[in-house]
């Protein structure tokens, strides 16, 4: 009897509306508790010595004097002598101390001998000549490539055409698929050919050339044609709470952990499988998380180090939080990447041919493949990307993973052929909308609502801004897209005699407004007020929810908390029914009253109902996906429009954002209010890559320049701008069931604001961030100087 | 030199830097022991605090809390690890980000950047010294109503500077709020909910309410 549908838009006491976040309260009077703010009785400090050189072998470590010192309770080598390191940063030795400067002190007394070995850490445009790298995968490639989320077809393909140089056993491809890798995938390495490894240590990876079409014929009949150098340097996650762990074993064979991560249910295995105890013996709590982004999945090797110091001493906690600089330099990073463009058009505006030369750089792994060209299904196409290895901290997933990238570069060389054309971007943008396969309909919606937020029409004015004086101001925009669809996720609620509601969920709250969700489904659901659901996440103790990240959480803990209050609901009604004299299914729980539908007189209050329970709570458990029950409570794929109206001052290269405006979609919006806020926060974030961010290396030591938060400067108060935020709401998107929201407006801000900027200067600026140096240059190049 | 200037001799608050400025020609004589040591410096008596830990008490939030310190350790240090004070974050390691904010005799500062020892005899406010129970302030209240916080890290921080500014700013335009509050960094982006709480109680003061 049970049916899983969202309910209608007339029967919504709370879907859909404008709530607080459940969690602000605690947050705004600090008293909300981050991992950081973990502070037992006997805690223990913990630092840890890093590698001061991009690529070296250590040669010996003397930890003999730190462990002398009055304090110190603790000494891990984590990377033995012999050891080849290949990024400044990287763990060697761990300390726990009565304190931090006494563990501060130990780190210093340790005396650690290095080879020092040549780095590599350029992502200029690689050389022409370099040939395809058709070796076989390594196991490094193949998790460099999960870890990038390449797609799975062009990871199978590329497994298939290959071969692989390992050997996966059985319990590999078994974790694998646990750890939700896609099918076709795990199949792929089970029957793949093995080669041995090529042996070679070239830092670049060239695939082979991806030709759809015909593109030379295409560009040969074009009518426009341009050309242009595009992309996004490298940035870092930068999470305001560092990562970090503690750790303490309540006995020799338990643990308890407290960590900061978007993976609370993932993080036993990872840390049973290196200290050899079972998962079940390890407890991972987190009730508050300081920022992710993507970066946060894993306990880390600071984070087995705090274990086994903790371990060394006599189970007492070990915490670890990483120093800013290390933060920046090792705890995240999302790929560089650029391109070389070729992209024409029909007479009629139509797209007609592509062609790209991409390469970029995310660390020794080599970094993703952005989907190029992004959005548009350009009919004819070629394209080729190198992939850099380089001697720094390893990329992690950040925010909707080599989208920005694709879309700086895209959209970017979009807007410069519609300029060539004397085209409106938008009208060009429009015409060719069809070309984005099923998310057409829902750019077509959005962008004329954008443009009126914006008043593009009056507004906008043809490429380069012909006022007096040098301040220069212009219009841009860009189109983006992400999947979304929930993850795994369990849910227990229990509806008690006394009609108190319990959730359990081990899954985690970014500041997403996970927990407001959650409850605003479960009370919408039951037909109660939101303070009468007690909601407890944050322990791995509590039934099991994926990970936070690709924008899947909000389709999975709300589907989940859905089937579990929809199934509690309808048990309650059967327990209530004969008092009411009616069948369950024709009760109703509105009003925090269960009633007969078509006789609201006859009624029970929700603690009068719940009584009848008798002397045991009810507990249901519900899961997400249930693809036995139909139709689906979450999909995937969202689209979104954002526009960008900057000045940008020619004397200093200064740019400054006037206003953003961002249309997003993301199917039903659970409360409308936590969605807008993270849309405003995606598109200040992109006025902070798009402007500011960038991770600088130095060519000589190899090392990041400006690991701290002076040089790698984030947008501030003052840099924002005028910002406004459409949520689509309503038919054509409600029923479509509740998508991820984390990643798609944040992909599309740098593109809209680079295009704004080259409508403002009437020149590219080829790279993000816009700095002002790289105006000026751009400025120059092109004769405006 | 006005009279607040002179050098006045505190044997509560350990050593200013003018005092560690004449007495550290004879720092090699001051035995390394625990516990402050009295010398005889440039013909006063001086307290010398350190290298190891030394007496401290701190005025926080209206209450005296004494513990041993290491005179190194910062105002940031002592309130989250000796006083499980954690509303004051550690982030940026190096005064440029305001998530330590705190005031000291009403004047933000960041409690990263201030030693343990230089704060004694100065009244501390924490973000915990606000409120009491459950409750929150105003300036709170309208942070929670226009969801000025994501992951909800900086916030404490932006609450003590916008709490401060608007304290002393009531009457603040919108350019002011930018300028006023450009001492912190929010990495989720939740400055224009934040700039929504500062022009809102702003108004709301111009219009006689608390």
């Amino acid at each position: 009897m049970s049916e899983y549908t969202w309910p209608d838009p007339a029967t919504r006491p709370l879907l859909g509306k404008k709530i607080s976040r459940v969690d602000g309260p605690v947050k705004v009077s600090g008293r909300a508790k981050y991992t950081f703010d973990y502070n037992p009785d006997g805690l223990l400090a913990g630092k840890i010595l890093r590698c001061p050189h991009a690529h070296a072998r250590i040669t010996s470590i003397d930890v003999s004097a730190a462990e002398k010192m009055s304090g110190v309770k603790a000494v891990q080598v984590i990377q033995k002598p012999g050891t080849e390191i290949f990024w400044a940063g990287d763990e060697v030795v761990g300390v726990a101390a009565v304190d931090e400067q006494t563990a501060e002190d130990a780190i210093r007394a340790i005396n650690v001998k290095y080879e020092v070995l040549p780095h590599f850490i350029s992502d200029a445009e690689p050389p022409q000549n370099i040939a395809t790298n058709n070796g076989p995968i390594s196991q490094d490639d193949f998790e460099d490539m999960e870890d990038n989320q390449v797609p799975d077809e062009q990871v199978v393909a590329a497994i298939k055409q290959q071969g692989i140089s390992w050997h996966p056993d059985a319990k590999y491809l078994k974790d694998l698929q646990a750890s939700g890798a896609d099918p076709t995938v795990v199949q792929a390495l089970r029957t793949a050919k093995y080669a041995p490894p090529s042996g070679s240590r070239l830092p670049y990876k060239k695939t082979a050339v991806q030709t759809q079409g015909e593109p030379d014929k295409a560009f040969a009949s074009a009518v426009a044609v341009v050309e242009g150098l595009y992309g996004a340097s490298a940035i870092t996650h930068c999470c305001l709470e560092s990562h970090g762990m503690a750790s303490e074993w309540p006995t020799d064979n338990e643990l308890l952990v407290h960590i900061s991560t978007q993976n609370l249910s993932g993080i036993a295995p990872q840390i049973a499988e290196p200290m050899g105890i079972p998962a079940g013996n390890i407890q991972v709590m987190q009730q508050y998380i300081g920022g992710g982004f993507g970066s946060k999945f894993s306990p880390d090797r600071w984070g087995i180090a705090a274990t086994q110091l903790s371990k060394s001493a006599g189970g007492k906690p070990v915490k670890i939080m990483l120093e800013r600089a290390a933060e920046l330099e090792v705890a995240g990073m999302r790929p560089s990447s650029f391109a070389r463009v070729k992209m024409a058009a029909d007479k009629d505006g139509n797209l007609v041919a592509w062609e790209s030369r991409s390469w970029g750089t995310g660390g020794m792994g080599g970094g993703g493949t952005p989907p190029l060209p992004y959005i548009f299904e350009i009919p004819n196409q070629r394209k080729q990307n190198v992939a850099i290895s380089t001697n720094q901290g390893s990329a992690r997933a950040w925010r909707a993973p080599n989208h920005p990238q694709a879309a700086a570069i895209t959209m970017c060389a979009l807007e410069d052929l519609a300029a060539k054309m004397n085209l409106d971007p938008v009208d060009f943008l429009t015409r060719n909308l069809d070309l984005t396969g099923p998310r057409a309909k829902i750019y077509r919606d959005e962008i004329p609502i954008a443009a009126e937020m914006m008043e593009w029409k009056k507004n906008w004015h043809p490429r380069g801004d012909k006022t007096a004086g040098p301040v220069k101001r212009g219009m841009g925009l860009s189109i983006h897209t992400w999947g979304g669809r929930g993850h795994n996720s369990d849910c227990d609620l229990t509806i008690h005699p006394d009609g108190s509601v319990e959730i359990k969920m081990a899954t985690q709250d970014l500041g997403t407004g996970a927990r407001t969700i959650i409850i605003i489904v479960a009370a919408d659901t039951l037909g109660i007020p939101m303070d009468n659901v007690k909601l407890l996440i944050g322990d791995s103790r509590y039934p099991v929810s994926g990970a936070s990240g690709g924008s899947t959480t909000s389709g999975g803990v709300t589907a989940s908390t859905r089937r579990a209050a929809v199934d509690a609901r309808n048990q309650l009604f059967a327990k209530v029914a004969p008092s009411l004299k009616a069948k369950p299914e024709e009760l109703e729980a509105v009003n925090a009253t269960i009633r007969v539908k078509s006789d609201p007189s006859r009624r029970l209050s929700w603690k009068d109902a719940c009584t009848k329970l008798g002397a045991l709570p009810m507990a249901v458990r519900g899961k997400n996906p249930d693809k036995s029950k139909p139709p689906d409570l979450t999909n995937s794929g969202v689209g979104g429009v954002q526009m960008a109206d900057v000045s940008v001052d020619t004397e200093t290269g200064i740019v400054r954002v006037n206003k953003m405006v961002a249309v997003q979609d993301c199917g039903l919006v659970v409360d409308v209010k936590t969605a807008a806020s993270q849309v405003m926060g995606a598109l200040i974030m992109g006025i902070s890559y798009g402007l500011y961010e960038e991770k600088i290396l130095d060519p000589v030591t190899g090392r990041m320049l400006n690991p701290n938060m002076d040089f790698y400067r984030l947008a501030g108060i003052a840099d924002i701008g005028d910002l406004k935020v459409h949520m689509m709401t309503g038919k054509g998107y409600d029923e479509r069931g509740v998508i991820g929201l984390a990643e798609p407006p944040v992909v599309s801000p740098g593109a809209a604001i680079s295009n704004a900027v080259a409508n403002a200067i009437g020149v590219r600026v080829p790279f993000l961030p816009l700095t002002p140096a790289r105006v000026l240059e751009a400025l120059e190049a092109g004769g405006q100087a | 030199m006005k009279e607040h200037e002179k050098p006045q001799p505190d044997t509560t608050s350990g050593l200013s830097r003018r005092d560690f400025m004449k007495i550290s020609g004879i720092g090699a004589a001051v035995p390394l022991v625990l516990g402050p040591t009295v010398v005889y410096a440039a013909g006063e008596e001086v307290v010398v605090h350190g290298p190891g830990k030394v007496p401290v008490v701190l005025t926080v939030n209206g209450k005296k809390l004494a513990t041993q310190l290491e005179p190194r350790v910062t105002l940031l240090e002592a309130l989250r690890n000796n006083f499980n004070l954690t509303g004051a974050k550690n982030v940026c390691d190096r005064g440029t980000c305001g998530a330590c904010t705190v005031l000291m005799d009403d004047k933000p500062v960041y409690a990263c950047s201030v030693l343990a020892i230089e704060a004694q005899g100065r009244e501390i406010t924490t973000v915990e010294g606000l409120t009491e129970g459950d409750s929150l302030t105003p300036v709170m209240q309208a942070f929670v109503d226009h969801d000025a916080q994501q992951c909800g890290f900086c916030t404490p921080g932006f609450v003590m500077a916008t709490t401060h500014f608007l304290k002393h700013h009531p009457n603040a335009t919108e350019d002011d709020i930018r300028r006023g509050l450009s001492g912190n960094f929010c990495r989720c982006g939740t400055y224009d909910g934040i700039r929504a709480v500062a022009l809102r109680r702003a108004a709301e003061s111009n219009g006689g309410e608390s």
